[in-house]
């Protein structure tokens, strides 16, 4: 556990006074709110520092303790028997609180010290929603192709999600209600699930449709015939027209990936040939080469 | 009218210790949607949570009306330009 130094996190000197105290809190909170800064993490370890130091700082008598005892916090003992001596200050204080906290928002030092949260900032029994969580998810491309459920555990609590077919790379879904817990009965906070979907060593995905690159052997291309590709949903035999060029794009209607909550829709598939020019030709067939570019 | 899904606007400042001048300033600049029901003014739960923010960003950074109506816009920019470089990423993967 290390001493958090409060003057330096709200960039001030221990001779500020309370307004200067309330501006460099303001301007900083401005900065690294997490509002402000959605999903930035370094934001929000920040603006947790920045609020311990203000509800340090900010209040008379633990700021008198902070100073008095900061570095030699072990200490801090000898100043709570001391304080019995003493008459219990007031907690009243302003009206309004900075949002929701939980006692988890406090570093390791300020809960040895101050023993977590103070009743100052709570004075009022608002009620507040729960802080959203926010997970990422990992799934593997054919998972992402059928309607499946998962069970996480979040905070400790074991969820079971239904995952639609046709969830995106990087979608984001809402499980109302699973993030953290209200204060003072206020609803609990929802949990956001971010998908991150692995990449298929064969099929390309963008939205429903799927790209694969299929390699055409040169005679086929040139006198036609039928071929069997791969799709998600088994093997499919194409017919292949004479004299097909090289780069030659044709779509597979509905072979494509399931549409996200639209049940029985699929995107299609398009495959792209490359013809593949034979190697280590025999003389023979050299000769026949030849013979055609003479034609 | 079904208030299922409504709060009460006089109630919600009540809770929250704040004017209910605030909150016709936010649907004054467009910022919410009031409806209105006889004497009382509701707005949807689905919007709690947005006026919770601005009431954040108001109270507790001390940010005016205006200042809301431009955070809002440029953070609904850049959730457009995320969702953006998301599918940005997706089609490169196409590519790769």
């Amino acid at each position: 556990m290390t001493f958090v130094d409060y003057y330096k996190v709200l960039g001030i000197d221990k001779s500020a006074t309370a307004k200067d105290i309330k501006v460099a809190y303001r301007k900083l909170a401005r900065k690294f709110h997490p509002d402000l800064n959605p999903n930035d993490r370094d934001a929000k370890q920040n603006f947790q520092q920045i609020n311990e130091a203000n509800e340090v700082l900010s209040d008379p008598e633990k700021r008198k303790k902070y100073d008095q005892y900061g570095k030699d916090w072990q200490h801090a003992e000898e100043f709570e028997r001391q304080q019995e001596y003493r008459e219990q200050a007031s907690n009243a204080r302003g009206q309004r609180n900075q949002g929701p906290q939980s006692e988890g928002d406090f570093s390791d030092f300020f809960e040895s010290m101050f023993g977590g949260a103070s009743g100052a900032s709570r004075g009022r029994q608002v009620k507040y929603r729960g802080e959203d969580f926010n997970a990422e998810l990992h799934l593997e491309f054919m998972d992402a192709c059928k309607t499946h459920k998962q069970t996480l555990t979040v905070n400790g609590e074991t969820i079971r999600i239904t995952i639609p077919a046709g969830i995106e790379n990087g979608q984001t879904i809402k499980i109302a209600g699973h993030g953290g817990q209200g204060i003072n009965g206020g609803p609990n906070g929802n949990l956001f699930i971010t998908f991150s979907i692995a990449n298929h060593p064969v099929f390309k995905r963008l939205g429903n449709n799927l790209y694969v690159t299929i390699d055409l052997d040169l005679f086929i291309a040139v006198l036609g015939g039928e071929i069997t590709i791969d799709t998600l949903d088994g093997k499919v035999k194409l017919k292949v027209v004479p004299e097909t060029q090289n780069g030659t794009k044709i779509k597979l209607k509905g072979k494509g990936f399931p549409v996200y909550k639209r049940d029985g829709e699929f995107g299609d598939l398009f495959v792209t040939y490359v013809i593949k020019i034979p190697t280590n030709l025999t003389m023979k067939q050299k000769e026949l080469f030849t013979e055609l570019s003479k034609s | 009218m079904p208030t299922n899904h409504l709060i009460e606007v006089n109630e919600f400042c009540i809770i929250h210790n704040i004017e209910v001048s605030f909150i016709s300033s936010l649907r004054e600049n467009g910022l919410i949607e009031i409806l209105f029901d006889h004497e009382s003014a509701f707005f949807d739960a689905e919007q709690l949570q947005l006026v919770e923010k601005f009431i954040r960003f108001h109270y507790d950074l001390d940010i005016n009306i205006e200042g809301i109506e431009c955070i809002n816009h440029l953070l609904q920019r850049t959730a457009a330009m995320q969702d953006e470089i998301a599918s940005l990423r997706n089609r490169l993967s196409l590519y790769e």
